[in-house]
């Protein structure tokens, strides 16, 4: 063998060495003193000045309690940039981390990156059940192992507009979905080969009206105890489809309400469909009321719970529930610390009611719900109840973040447009999409 | 004797010699080992090591065997028509940005008053950012209220839903590509002007037409440059990833959202590319292994239709070199 092909084989034998360490190997223990002088660093995604603002007056505070514990908070982080940091540890890589995306908790506590926090909670006595609304206890963990504690709530209902109503001659939101069906046909106003006014978009690419959202109204069960996907098993996501096609069906075709679709203005713009009245009636989650405000809608706006199936009239005030998830990470040395930084943020009532207060989301633990300080108009009233309803739902945490989710959704773009005509067997299809998804990831 | 212990002496300093020669070498190339070392030897072991790993990108690897590959040949739903869609780009998209490159370069090359004008303007696209550049297109090709459809619906023409029709979606995205086609026409007017004249003049005077000095005249002599931009093109092109997903979120409304997911290739897949799946593997679904599989299949198509190319060159080119 020539000394070329040595000093070659040598540098591959390197190289797969190098790449052979790469990976989280560890989690510390938490063994640092919280009560001694120290700097702690949070990273959220928040960019907005007003909420960047509202989580450095909650810093602030908890600072002047815990005088010991400085906080170094670093903005407009996302996912992609927690991955990196949390992979790569270091003392630039973040203590404390927060995050949107509720459906990467599964890979957040399976892969021990976020560490395990019910010795915390045990070391601070905390009762879950008498902390956390139960939706919010089960987007938080993974299996058994919580890793993330719930930062606030988003809850999903009905917006309707008021004036439109009172044209129409509806005196009151629906509370059922052939109510439902009827209100949006009676407020849908064609004109020509489109409309001057929709009653609502129920297409899922209609922004937030998605397989997931309308499916919480049903109270589905996505995976069977074994994990494996539940799609065809249960009832209720047949259930949720058909109505949905139907609807689609009733106020014009899913054609003629795609065409209708690509006039709408961005989601989370001024122009939204719904300030600009395009839709009379929206699911949307309770940010909407901020956003509508800014964008000088004229017409009155009204909130209710999203409808629920004719027969489940009984659990009417429900909805769908996600929100911000906060952690600590296993690769921090202050863990004890961060803690008291979680802790604080996750379960001071106070801290949780102002920083609700401040960015116009729901709070995140029973007692901020029901705190006198809460500032919320009755429209915002109608979120707080939808996020402490026992019916209220959310999705569950998967390996591979919101996979299942999206392959579901594939699916409802499928059966809505007819590509898709035979709703067992493409569910019981879907379902072992899932699957073989999840047998990926485990 | 003399002669013998001559050679026996000169024979460790012949060594030393070709050994200090060797690392006077070494120590010249060692810029090129080194980056070629840590960016591209390290990377491509590392992908296929990783190929055959489960790797979430946090808990160490574990051996899976074929397992990614299978999973993502056969199991994937989105591997084939991503490679379909990352196929019909490079044929139809290269082609097309080649064929209006060239086109434009001659125009602008003959053209006589107003050169800096036109050379600016066809130039410019090419550096909006492509984000930006490809929101715009996704406001100017809007079905609904987009300002094309509407002359187009002015004029009595058919009114395509473009980015939010499958069978419109990668024309669509060509267009944006030919929007930009500046680096490629800077490319060609270089190399046109550079033809020699007296080859013109001499072509002239056999009585050759325009489309045959095109042909025998100025083709042969920009035929490496061609060459050279089917290639970049083709390994562009299998990098195609912000403009067909920037295009897919916007024409689909996922256009933001705190921690929103997004299924890439709106609409019905058509705007898939294999880049993206790299992405949604590696990181939407934590499947490190996945995604190398995906970005070692890019690997070999580039290298295939790259060695393809290359291979034929001697006759695109019109010479042996």
């Amino acid at each position: 063998m020539s000394r070329v092909h040595r000093t070659a084989l040598a540098a591959v034998a390197v190289a797969l060495l190098a790449t052979a360490c790469t990976g989280t190997s560890s989690t510390p223990q938490a063994s640092d003193d919280a009560t001694k002088e120290t700097t702690i660093t949070f990273w959220h995604g928040w960019s907005a000045p007003s909420e960047a603002a509202a989580i450095d007056a909650n810093v602030k505070a908890f600072e002047a309690a815990h005088p010991n514990i400085k906080v170094k908070v670093v903005g407009n982080i996302n996912d992609d940039k927690i991955k990196q940091a949390l992979r790569a540890g270091g003392p630039n890589a973040p203590d404390v981390v927060s995050s949107f995306t509720t459906d990467n908790v599964g890979t957040f506590c399976r892969s021990k990156v976020f560490a395990d926090l019910e010795p915390f909670l045990d070391k601070s006595t905390i009762d879950l059940d008498k902390t956390f609304p139960k939706p919010l206890q089960d987007y938080t963990q993974f299996e058994g192992t919580r890793c993330t504690l719930p930062l606030l709530n988003d809850a999903y209902g009905l917006y309707y507009n008021k004036d439109a109503f009172k044209t129409a001659g509806i005196t009151a939101p629906p509370r059922t979905l052939s109510e439902f069906d009827a209100v949006a046909k009676k407020l849908t106003k064609p004109k020509g080969d489109s409309y001057s006014q929709l009653g609502f978009m129920p297409n899922f690419h209609g922004y937030e009206s998605t397989t997931t959202h309308f499916a919480a109204q049903w109270n589905p069960t996505y995976f069977t105890p074994e994990g494996k996907s539940n799609l065809a098993g249960d009832p209720a996501f047949g259930q949720m489809l058909t109505w949905q096609k139907n609807l689609v069906a009733e106020l014009g075709g899913f054609a003629k309400l795609e065409r209708y679709r690509a006039t709408f203005g961005d989601e989370f713009g001024a122009k939204n469909p719904f300030h600009t009245g395009q839709v009379a009636m929206a699911i949307d989650g309770e940010w909407r009321l901020g956003m509508a405000k800014d964008a000088g809608t004229t017409f009155e706006i009204g909130v209710a719970p999203f409808p629920v199936p004719d027969d489940q009239a009984d659990s009417y005030g429900k909805g769908y529930l996600s929100g911000t998830v906060i952690g600590i990470a296993g690769t921090s040395e202050k863990q004890n610390a961060a803690w008291e930084l979680v802790k604080y943020m996750t379960t001071d009532t106070d801290a949780v009611v102002s920083f609700a207060n401040a960015i116009h989301n729901v709070p995140s633990t029973l007692e901020a719900l029901k705190s006198p300080k809460l500032q919320a108009d009755e429209n915002f009233k109608v979120f707080l109840r939808i996020a402490q309803h026992p019916k209220s739902s959310t999705t569950p945490a998967s390996p591979n973040g919101g996979a299942y989710q999206l392959t579901l959704q594939d699916f409802g773009f499928a059966f809505e447009s007819g590509k898709q005509t035979d709703l067992a067997g493409g569910l019981a299809k879907t379902d072992q999409q899932i699957d073989k998804d999840l047998a990926q990831a485990k | 004797m003399t002669t013998a212990s001559s050679v026996v002496k000169s024979g460790p300093g012949l060594r030393g010699k070709q050994r200090r020669d060797r690392l006077r070498i070494l120590a010249f190339l060692s810029p090129w080992l080194i980056g070629v070392s840590v960016f591209f030897l390290y990377p491509l072991i590392s992908t296929v090591y990783f190929s055959f790993m489960k790797y979430d990108g946090f808990t160490p690897p574990t051996w899976t065997g074929l397992k990614n590959w299978s999973y993502v040949f056969t199991d994937y739903p989105f591997f084939w028509p991503a490679l379909r869609n990352t196929l019909w780009l490079v044929i139809v998209m290269v082609t097309l940005r080649v064929l209006f490159g060239l086109g434009i370069g001659l125009l602008i090359t003959k053209v006589k008053t107003g050169a800096g004008f036109f050379r600016t303007a066809f130039y410019l696209p090419y550096l909006a950012p492509p984000v930006a550049a490809t929101m715009a297109f996704a406001f100017l090709l809007n079905p609904g209220t987009g300002p094309v459809n509407n002359i187009l619906g002015s004029i009595g023409l058919p009114q395509p839903g473009w980015f939010n029709d499958p069978a419109w979606s990668k024309p669509a995205l060509t267009l944006l590509a030919l929007w930009g086609i500046g680096d490629l026409m800077v490319i060609f007017m270089a190399s046109l002007l550079d033809v020699p004249q007296d080859q013109y003049e001499a072509a002239s005077l056999d009585g050759a037409g325009a489309w045959q000095k095109f042909r025998y005249v100025t083709l042969p002599n920009i035929s490496p440059i061609v060459l050279f931009a089917v290639v970049t093109g083709i390994i562009q092109t299998m990098q195609y990833y912000t403009q067909p997903l920037v295009a897919g979120k916007v024409a689909s409304g996922v256009i933001g959202g705190s921690g929103q997911q997004f299924q890439p290739g709106y609409p019905e897949n058509s705007t898939l590319t294999l880049p993206q799946l790299v992405y949604n593997l590696g990181f939407q679904r934590f499947d490190t292994g996945g995604a190398s599989v995906v970005a070692l299949v890019l690997f070999a198509l580039a290298m295939l239709f790259t060695a393809l190319l290359m291979r034929r060159r001697s006759g695109f080119l019109g010479t042996d070199d």
